[in-house]
Protein backbone atom coordinates (compact mmCIF):
# COMPACT_ATOMS: atom_id res chain seq x y z
CA UNK A 1 0.00 0.00 0.00
CA UNK A 2 1.19 3.43 -0.85
CA UNK A 3 1.68 5.93 1.92
CA UNK A 4 0.09 9.32 1.57
CA UNK A 5 3.36 11.03 2.11
CA UNK A 6 6.29 9.19 0.73
CA UNK A 7 9.94 9.85 1.03
CA UNK A 8 11.91 10.27 -2.11
CA UNK A 9 15.61 10.43 -2.42
CA UNK A 10 16.98 13.48 -4.05
CA UNK A 11 18.88 12.00 -6.91
CA UNK A 12 20.12 14.98 -8.76
CA UNK A 13 22.52 14.33 -11.56
CA UNK A 14 26.05 14.64 -10.35
CA UNK A 15 28.95 15.73 -12.40
CA UNK A 16 32.55 16.48 -11.67
CA UNK A 17 35.28 14.40 -10.14
CA UNK A 18 35.80 13.44 -6.53
CA UNK A 19 38.82 15.69 -6.28
CA UNK A 20 36.61 18.75 -6.62
CA UNK A 21 35.70 18.80 -2.98
CA UNK A 22 33.58 21.93 -3.00
CA UNK A 23 31.33 20.99 -5.88
CA UNK A 24 31.11 17.53 -4.40
CA UNK A 25 29.37 18.85 -1.32
CA UNK A 26 27.62 21.83 -2.84
CA UNK A 27 24.28 20.05 -3.18
CA UNK A 28 24.76 17.69 -0.29
CA UNK A 29 22.38 18.12 2.59
CA UNK A 30 21.37 16.32 5.73
CA UNK A 31 18.07 14.51 5.74
CA UNK A 32 16.18 15.73 8.77
CA UNK A 33 14.26 13.08 10.74
CA UNK A 34 10.50 13.55 10.53
CA UNK A 35 7.27 12.35 12.08
CA UNK A 36 4.23 12.18 9.83
CA UNK A 37 0.84 11.75 11.44
CA UNK A 38 -2.46 11.53 9.61
CA UNK A 39 -5.83 12.19 11.15
CA UNK A 40 -9.27 12.50 9.59
CA UNK A 41 -8.75 16.11 8.48
CA UNK A 42 -5.19 16.18 7.30
CA UNK A 43 -1.56 15.38 7.77
CA UNK A 44 0.83 16.85 10.33
CA UNK A 45 4.55 16.70 9.69
CA UNK A 46 7.23 17.45 12.26
CA UNK A 47 10.82 17.88 11.13
CA UNK A 48 13.95 18.42 13.21
CA UNK A 49 15.86 21.39 11.87
CA UNK A 50 18.27 22.42 14.63
CA UNK A 51 19.87 25.81 14.25
CA UNK A 52 17.48 26.95 11.54
CA UNK A 53 15.88 30.36 11.84
CA UNK A 54 12.72 31.42 10.00
CA UNK A 55 14.65 33.38 7.40
CA UNK A 56 16.70 30.35 6.38
CA UNK A 57 13.77 27.97 6.01
CA UNK A 58 12.42 27.43 2.53
CA UNK A 59 9.24 25.45 1.99
CA UNK A 60 8.22 24.81 -1.54
CA UNK A 61 5.20 23.05 -3.01
CA UNK A 62 5.02 22.44 -6.70
CA UNK A 63 2.17 20.35 -8.02
CA UNK A 64 2.46 17.32 -5.75
CA UNK A 65 6.00 17.73 -4.48
CA UNK A 66 6.79 19.23 -1.10
CA UNK A 67 10.38 20.34 -0.62
CA UNK A 68 11.80 21.35 2.74
CA UNK A 69 15.08 23.16 2.44
CA UNK A 70 16.84 24.89 5.29
CA UNK A 71 20.17 26.16 6.37
CA UNK A 72 21.36 26.40 9.93
CA UNK A 73 23.17 29.55 10.85
CA UNK A 74 25.51 28.59 13.61
CA UNK A 75 28.04 31.21 14.51
CA UNK A 76 31.25 29.52 15.52
CA UNK A 77 34.02 31.45 17.25
CA UNK A 78 37.06 32.33 15.28
CA UNK A 79 39.88 29.83 15.21
CA UNK A 80 37.70 26.91 16.20
CA UNK A 81 39.37 23.57 15.67
CA UNK A 82 36.84 20.77 15.41
CA UNK A 83 37.52 17.68 17.51
CA UNK A 84 34.38 15.66 17.05
CA UNK A 85 31.67 16.24 14.47
CA UNK A 86 28.33 14.50 14.23
CA UNK A 87 26.51 17.19 12.31
CA UNK A 88 28.92 17.88 9.50
CA UNK A 89 26.71 19.88 7.18
CA UNK A 90 24.73 23.03 7.71
CA UNK A 91 22.09 22.31 5.12
CA UNK A 92 18.91 20.26 5.32
CA UNK A 93 16.79 18.98 2.50
CA UNK A 94 13.94 16.55 2.20
CA UNK A 95 11.38 15.97 -0.51
CA UNK A 96 7.96 14.39 -0.16
CA UNK A 97 5.40 13.41 -2.74
CA UNK A 98 1.94 14.52 -1.68
CA UNK A 99 -1.23 12.79 -2.69
CA UNK A 100 -4.05 14.51 -4.50
CA UNK A 101 -6.60 14.68 -1.72
CA UNK A 102 -4.35 17.06 0.22
CA UNK A 103 -5.11 20.75 -0.08
CA UNK A 104 -1.78 22.37 -0.87
CA UNK A 105 -3.37 25.85 -0.82
CA UNK A 106 -4.02 25.67 2.91
CA UNK A 107 -0.70 24.47 4.28
CA UNK A 108 0.35 26.13 7.51
CA UNK A 109 3.84 26.02 9.00
CA UNK A 110 5.31 26.84 12.39
CA UNK A 111 8.96 26.82 13.38
CA UNK A 112 9.82 26.76 17.06
CA UNK A 113 13.03 25.67 18.79
CA UNK A 114 14.37 24.11 15.63
CA UNK A 115 11.28 22.00 14.99
CA UNK A 116 9.11 22.59 11.95
CA UNK A 117 5.44 21.73 12.25
CA UNK A 118 3.64 21.52 8.97
CA UNK A 119 -0.09 21.02 8.69
CA UNK A 120 -1.53 19.95 5.37
CA UNK A 121 -5.33 19.72 5.49
CA UNK A 122 -7.32 17.44 3.26
CA UNK A 123 -9.42 19.03 0.57
CA UNK A 124 -13.13 19.47 1.38
CA UNK A 125 -14.24 16.71 -0.93
CA UNK A 126 -11.75 14.33 0.62
CA UNK A 127 -12.97 14.81 4.20
CA UNK A 128 -14.48 11.68 5.64
CA UNK A 129 -18.20 11.38 5.17
CA UNK A 130 -20.55 8.98 6.71
CA UNK A 131 -22.44 7.13 4.09
CA UNK A 132 -26.00 6.36 5.01
CA UNK A 133 -27.03 2.83 4.40
CA UNK A 134 -30.57 2.63 3.14
CA UNK A 135 -32.66 -0.32 4.04
CA UNK A 136 -34.28 -1.66 0.93
CA UNK B 1 13.07 4.16 15.23
CA UNK B 2 15.14 7.22 15.94
CA UNK B 3 17.56 8.23 13.25
CA UNK B 4 19.91 11.07 13.69
CA UNK B 5 20.40 13.66 11.00
CA UNK B 6 21.73 11.66 8.14
CA UNK B 7 23.15 12.79 4.86
CA UNK B 8 21.59 10.91 2.01
CA UNK B 9 24.24 11.15 -0.55
CA UNK B 10 26.52 8.51 -2.00
CA UNK B 11 29.69 10.44 -1.26
CA UNK B 12 28.62 11.37 2.24
CA UNK B 13 27.72 7.75 2.87
CA UNK B 14 31.16 6.69 1.72
CA UNK B 15 32.72 9.21 4.08
CA UNK B 16 30.63 7.84 6.90
CA UNK B 17 31.65 4.29 6.05
CA UNK B 18 35.27 5.32 6.05
CA UNK B 19 34.83 6.95 9.47
CA UNK B 20 33.12 3.86 10.82
CA UNK B 21 35.94 1.66 9.60
CA UNK B 22 38.46 3.99 11.20
CA UNK B 23 36.52 3.88 14.43
CA UNK B 24 36.50 0.10 14.37
CA UNK B 25 40.29 0.18 14.38
CA UNK B 26 40.38 2.59 17.28
CA UNK B 27 41.45 0.12 19.94
CA UNK B 28 41.07 2.35 22.98
CA UNK B 29 37.84 4.32 22.76
CA UNK B 30 36.50 6.33 25.66
CA UNK B 31 34.95 4.31 28.50
CA UNK B 32 31.66 6.12 27.84
CA UNK B 33 31.84 5.17 24.21
CA UNK B 34 31.13 8.61 22.80
CA UNK B 35 28.90 6.77 20.40
CA UNK B 36 27.61 8.44 17.33
CA UNK B 37 23.95 8.79 16.48
CA UNK B 38 22.96 9.53 20.03
CA UNK B 39 20.56 12.28 20.93
CA UNK B 40 21.38 15.10 21.00
CA UNK B 41 23.99 15.02 18.26
CA UNK B 42 27.19 16.69 19.45
CA UNK B 43 29.83 18.77 17.76
CA UNK B 44 32.88 19.50 19.87
CA UNK B 45 35.63 21.93 19.07
CA UNK B 46 38.04 24.21 20.76
CA UNK B 47 39.89 27.45 20.47
CA UNK B 48 42.99 28.43 22.43
CA UNK B 49 40.79 30.02 25.13
CA UNK B 50 37.62 27.94 25.15
CA UNK B 51 36.08 24.54 24.54
CA UNK B 52 32.92 24.77 22.47
CA UNK B 53 30.21 22.13 22.56
CA UNK B 54 27.18 22.24 20.30
CA UNK B 55 24.32 19.92 21.16
CA UNK B 56 21.65 19.64 18.48
CA UNK B 57 18.50 19.27 20.55
CA UNK B 58 15.55 20.63 18.58
CA UNK B 59 12.21 20.77 20.33
CA UNK B 60 13.62 20.24 23.79
CA UNK B 61 11.98 22.39 26.42
CA UNK B 62 14.51 24.53 28.23
CA UNK B 63 12.90 23.61 31.55
CA UNK B 64 13.70 19.92 31.11
CA UNK B 65 17.24 20.54 29.97
CA UNK B 66 19.96 19.89 32.51
CA UNK B 67 23.62 20.60 32.00
CA UNK B 68 26.02 19.61 34.74
CA UNK B 69 29.74 19.52 35.11
CA UNK B 70 31.25 17.30 37.70
CA UNK B 71 34.89 16.35 37.98
CA UNK B 72 35.55 17.16 34.38
CA UNK B 73 32.54 15.24 33.09
CA UNK B 74 29.99 17.33 31.26
CA UNK B 75 26.51 15.82 31.17
CA UNK B 76 23.61 16.99 29.04
CA UNK B 77 20.28 15.49 30.02
CA UNK B 78 16.67 16.24 29.33
CA UNK B 79 13.47 15.02 27.86
CA UNK B 80 11.75 15.51 24.57
CA UNK B 81 8.01 15.02 24.48
CA UNK B 82 6.59 13.12 21.57
CA UNK B 83 3.90 14.76 19.46
CA UNK B 84 2.60 11.32 18.60
CA UNK B 85 -0.88 10.56 19.83
CA UNK B 86 -1.64 7.74 22.20
CA UNK B 87 -2.58 4.37 20.84
CA UNK B 88 -6.31 4.86 21.37
CA UNK B 89 -6.80 7.80 19.03
CA UNK B 90 -7.87 7.26 15.45
CA UNK B 91 -4.83 8.54 13.65
CA UNK B 92 -2.19 6.89 11.54
CA UNK B 93 1.52 7.39 12.11
CA UNK B 94 3.18 7.05 8.72
CA UNK B 95 6.74 8.04 9.55
CA UNK B 96 8.27 8.07 13.02
CA UNK B 97 11.96 8.89 12.94
CA UNK B 98 12.31 11.63 15.51
CA UNK B 99 13.75 10.95 18.91
CA UNK B 100 11.41 10.89 21.86
CA UNK B 101 11.83 10.43 25.57
CA UNK B 102 14.61 11.05 28.04
CA UNK B 103 18.19 11.44 26.98
CA UNK B 104 21.60 11.80 28.62
CA UNK B 105 24.96 12.26 27.01
CA UNK B 106 28.24 12.80 28.72
CA UNK B 107 31.65 13.81 27.60
CA UNK B 108 34.95 14.27 29.35
CA UNK B 109 36.42 17.72 29.16
CA UNK B 110 40.14 18.30 28.87
CA UNK B 111 42.10 18.93 32.08
CA UNK B 112 42.43 22.64 31.47
CA UNK B 113 38.65 23.23 31.42
CA UNK B 114 37.53 25.69 34.07
CA UNK B 115 34.39 24.36 35.82
CA UNK B 116 33.65 27.84 37.15
CA UNK B 117 33.38 29.42 33.73
CA UNK B 118 30.73 27.52 31.82
CA UNK B 119 28.17 29.28 29.71
CA UNK B 120 25.19 27.61 28.00
CA UNK B 121 22.80 29.12 25.47
CA UNK B 122 19.82 27.53 23.76
CA UNK B 123 18.79 28.98 20.42
CA UNK B 124 16.75 27.45 17.60
CA UNK B 125 17.14 24.03 19.15
CA UNK B 126 20.92 24.16 19.42
CA UNK B 127 22.50 24.17 22.86
CA UNK B 128 25.83 25.93 22.76
CA UNK B 129 28.08 25.36 25.76
CA UNK B 130 31.26 27.35 26.13
CA UNK B 131 33.80 26.26 28.72
CA UNK B 132 36.72 28.58 29.35
CA UNK B 133 40.18 27.10 29.57
CA UNK B 134 42.14 28.01 32.68
CA UNK B 135 44.40 30.98 32.16
CA UNK B 136 47.44 29.04 33.31
CA UNK B 137 46.91 26.51 30.55
CA UNK B 138 46.64 29.04 27.77
CA UNK B 139 49.59 29.22 25.43
CA UNK B 140 52.08 31.87 26.45
CA UNK B 141 54.98 33.25 24.66
CA UNK B 142 58.05 32.99 26.81
CA UNK B 143 60.42 35.84 26.39
CA UNK B 144 64.07 35.00 26.23
CA UNK B 145 66.27 37.10 28.44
Amino acid sequence: MRNDVQTTTSNSARSGTASQDRSRYSDTALTPPVDVIEDANGITLYADLPGVSREKLNLHIESDTLTIEAESDLTVPEGLASHHTEVGLARFRRVFTLSKELDTEKVSAELAQGVLKLRIPKAEHAQPRRIEVQVA
Amino acid sequence: MYRSLFPRDVFAEMDRLQRDVQQAFDLSPSIRGFARNGFPALNVGGTSKTIEIYAFAPGVDQATLEVSLERGLLTIAGERKSPLPDAQSKVAVHINERFEGRFRRALTLPDDADPEAVDAKLRDGVLHITVQRRASAQPRRISIQ
